[in-house]
């Protein structure tokens, strides 16, 4: 269950009387920015095991209705577990294209 | 036992986090929230988990946390747990969720003190062999030989037993787990669940960063961990022992990978000498000696 | 029903803990505060007091497990002295700054090395800038009054801080005294159930004490800040009332005796102000105007009330029962420091009495208003710092 949008504060009078956080997706930021290399799936060739998602280090796998993983590129920092973990070796790490 | 296609899909750790990239602990978090449902609170001392949930004014944690001192851990979990049986909540579980430094250093004793009073709450030391927050100093869980930013030529210490020591107390449970064998952590978790009183589980953790190792090998190496043997998957019930699956056939010493294989990835290990290996290996061997001998005594 | 009985000043603040009905009581125990524990331990395993006491193994651990409580949604009480204190000083700030109303007992007790296990004020007075509310009491009836009024005050939303309530081992802890106990329905009336700041909720998950930064952490501690200045008002209020309702009140901040038409008033915390009246009586005897302000409440520092109260004083004479080695006694220090923004100021003197337990009479304080008047008559304080007692 994703937590709905919380808001900065903008000055004094927004704050909670001690600090108090509240559940956000991207809390630290679009951590996908951290990443050189992003690991792409071939589709077709997926068997839907679910090891990919269970390991993810980010939690930004989400899985399909019939368990396909889809991955979140806006928090993926590209560490290469999923990659690594398939045991039919079908997600490769590919380098970031150079902005 | 479960499978993965069993777990559920919720996500309480919500992704955009400050953990490092292939940080073993977040694994460790996912899978204790899979595990426990959203209607646990954690309790959260001075470590990586502080950190990784990120700055105010917002946090990665989808469940109630308390963050607390470094050394108060069980503590607070103590007076959380007291608070909500005095008000009749009976229904959440109180999961104190630390660092190896938060229990098995500065934390030991809150901790021995929760157990010995029967704290009815679920602690878990996720283990990444050091002070992983603070930049990778040694901590009592660090392993024989391995380089840390205080004991830069490796420590000359073995690695502190504390599920044994927290067996010891007589809590009805005791688990030891890694994040690469996902079902097995979860399984654990849930057993724990189902019972009251003190239940300690120590889950390893591979860290990136503090290990020296590309980010890729975090569930390889924590594998790896287990097949060695540095790292053996048990559960002790009731006081009563018995190796998990993945362990359970490495008593015998021949089927256990050579330390070498789980060493040569990381870069903590890359000044161990030959001596320090043998080591190494007589510890590794002479624990698994120790947890034979209690696994028979029943 | 209203009760008088004749009880230690440790078993009163057991029972004041009970008629609060605190939810979790975590404590370890400690000389001169044991007593309170023990109290404690019997009311809850006799079923007399309905509430967890988790025994905990360290006094850190007691206010770690406080502050577990507080935000697992309980009334949580503790108690501690000297070393116990000093032990808990890091999660004192932790409790401030996370909010949390929690009344804590502190039997007054020296500091050691060496082991002393006698009254003075060094272990309180050490922790001054915590945030945490801190009272100082006379007598046993002042104990449970003030522990009642404490949870008040610290549960009062414009507050929201935790207090303190000291007093001197052994002279109060374990001297027995008639103290009038109010009837619990009325207690109750006075002191509704335990209103949380926040909680730890699974509906509403909330994580609390991340990492804040330093555009942030600023404003909080000036929350704080604000919280102790809002507690000043609410202090004198809820004392009024708490009178009203029960017949025994403090002034508020300060008890005062014999003090609007004093030419010199003497300053003290605790049970050197009640020997101080027997004092101000002898001298008034022989002719000298002098009065006596005993600081019932050392944080928030009634810094207002004895500018007004000294306007017309030529001199101060100032006991402490510590010193901040370096500098002089803490009470000295404030009050020098509430007077210095005023016109006309009275000279002030500082006397260093009581460490470790020894014992300060009327006697004593006589001897220091007249050194006092002395320097008065000098026209200057040429020694601000006086010990006394000393073996010479």
């Amino acid at each position: 269950m994703v937590a709905p949008m919380a808001k900065p504060p903008k000055n004094k009078d927004d704050l909670p009387l001690t600090p108090l956080s509240k559940p956000r997706i991207a809390s630290t930021g679009k951590t996908g920015s951290w990443r050189t290399f992003r690991p792409a799936v071939n589709r077709e060739k997926c068997t839907k095991c679910r090891i990919c998602w269970i390991f993810c280090s980010e939690g930004c796998i989400e899985l399909d209705q019939d368990n396909s993983p889809k991955i979140n590129y806006d928090y993926c920092k590209g560490c290469g577990i999923c990659a690594h973990e398939c045991p039919l070796k079908i997600i490769v790490m590919e380098r970031e294209a150079e902005t | 036992m479960t499978t993965l296609k069993e777990l559920p899909t919720e996500e309480y750790l919500l992704p955009g986090h400050a953990a490092c990239s292939g940080c073993g602990a977040t694994i460790a978090i996912r899978l204790a929230q899979k595990a426990l449902g959203p209607r646990t609170v954690f309790v959260v001392p001075a470590c990586c988990t502080s950190v990784l949930q990120s700055a105010f004014p917002f946090t990665a944690f989808d469940t109630p946390c308390l963050n607390i001192a470094f050394e108060a851990a069980a503590a607070a979990a103590s007076g959380v747990v007291a608070a909500f049986e005095a008000r009749g909540l009976k229904d959440v579980t109180v999961l104190a969720w630390a660092g190896d430094g938060g229990t098995v250093d500065i934390g030991l004793q809150a901790l021995s003190g929760a157990a010995e009073r029967g704290t009815n709450f679920i602690y878990v030391c996720y283990d990444n062999e050091a002070y992983g927050n603070t930049g990778f100093q040694r901590s009592g869980s660090s392993p024989f030989g391995s380089r840390t930013t205080t004991t830069p030529t490796g420590k000359r210490e073995h690695k502190k037993d504390v599920p044994m020591i927290m067996a010891t107390h007589g809590i009805p449970y005791v688990a030891t787990a890694c994040v690469s064998y996902p079902t097995d952590f979860v399984d654990k978790l849930r057993k724990a669940k189902a019972m009251t009183g003190t239940r300690y589980l120590q889950v390893l953790t591979p860290c990136p960063p503090g290990w020296r190792f590309s980010t890729e090998k975090t569930v390889e190496l924590g594998r790896l961990a287990v097949q060695t043997g540095i790292w053996p998957l048990y559960e002790i019930v009731h006081g009563k022992f018995e190796f998990s699956p993945p362990s359970a056939t490495l008593v015998d010493k021949a089927k256990r990978k050579p330390i070498e294989e789980y060493l040569k990835h990381q870069g903590r290990f890359d000044s161990i000498t030959p001596e320090d290996i043998d080591e190494l290996k007589r510890w590794i061997d002479e624990s698994w000696e120790k947890y034979k001998r209690l696994q028979q005594e029943l | 029903m209203t009760q008088v009985i004749v009880e230690t000043g440790n078993r009163v603040a057991g029972l004041a803990c009970k008629a609060a009905r605190a939810q979790v009581i975590a404590a370890y125990p400690i000389t001169p505060q044991t007593t309170v524990v023990e109290q404690i331990a019997d009311l809850v395993e006799t079923g007399q007091m309905d509430a967890k006491y988790i025994r905990v193994e360290s006094e850190h651990s007691a206010m770690a497990a406080c502050i577990g409580a507080a935000v697992g949604g309980a009334r949580a009480f503790t108690a501690t002295s000297a070393h116990g204190l000093a032990l808990m000083h890091e999660m004192l700030h932790w409790a401030s700054a996370a909010r949390l109303p929690i009344v804590m007992a502190n039997v007054n007790r020296a500091m050691g090395p060496p082991w002393n296990i006698w009254a003075d004020f060094s272990d309180s007075l050490s922790q001054r800038d915590t945030g945490w509310i801190q009272f100082y009491c006379a007598d046993n009836q002042e104990i449970f009054d003030t522990i009642i009024q404490a949870y008040k005050l610290c549960e009062d939303k414009r507050v929201f801080m935790p207090a303190m309530i000291c007093f001197e081992g052994f002279i109060l802890s374990h001297t027995s005294m008639p103290v009038r106990i109010p009837d619990q329905d009325e207690i109750d009336d006075f002191l509704p159930p335990y209103n949380p700041p926040w909680l730890l909720d699974v509906d509403n998950p909330i994580t609390h004490g991340p990492i804040v930064y330093p555009e942030w952490y600023m404003e909080f501690r000036y929350f704080m800040y604000e919280a102790l200045e809002n507690a000043r008002q609410l202090i004198s209020e809820i004392d009024k009332d708490y009178g009203r309702r029960f017949g025994t009140e403090y002034g508020g901040h300060i008890e005062k005796y014999l003090c609007e038409d004093a030419d010199l008033i003497i300053f003290s915390m605790g049970t050197i102000g009640s020997e101080a009246k027997l004092a101000v009586n002898r001298l008034r005897s022989q002719g000298h105007k002098v009065g006596a302000a005993r600081v019932r409440v050392f944080r928030p520092f009634p810094k207002d009330e004895i500018q007004n109260l000294t306007k017309n004083a030529h001199m101060v004479t100032v006991i402490d029962r510590q010193v901040s080695y370096g500098m002089e006694g803490p009470l000295h220090t404030e009050v020098k420091a509430s007077l210095c923004s005023g016109k006309d100021s009275p000279l002030t003197a500082g006397f260093i009495a009581g460490i470790g337990g020894r014992d300060v009479t009327a006697h004593d304080i006589e001897a220091m208003v007249n050194k006092s008047i002395q320097y008065l008559k000098a026209g200057r304080v040429e020694k601000e710092v006086n010990w006394i007692g000393l073996r010479e």
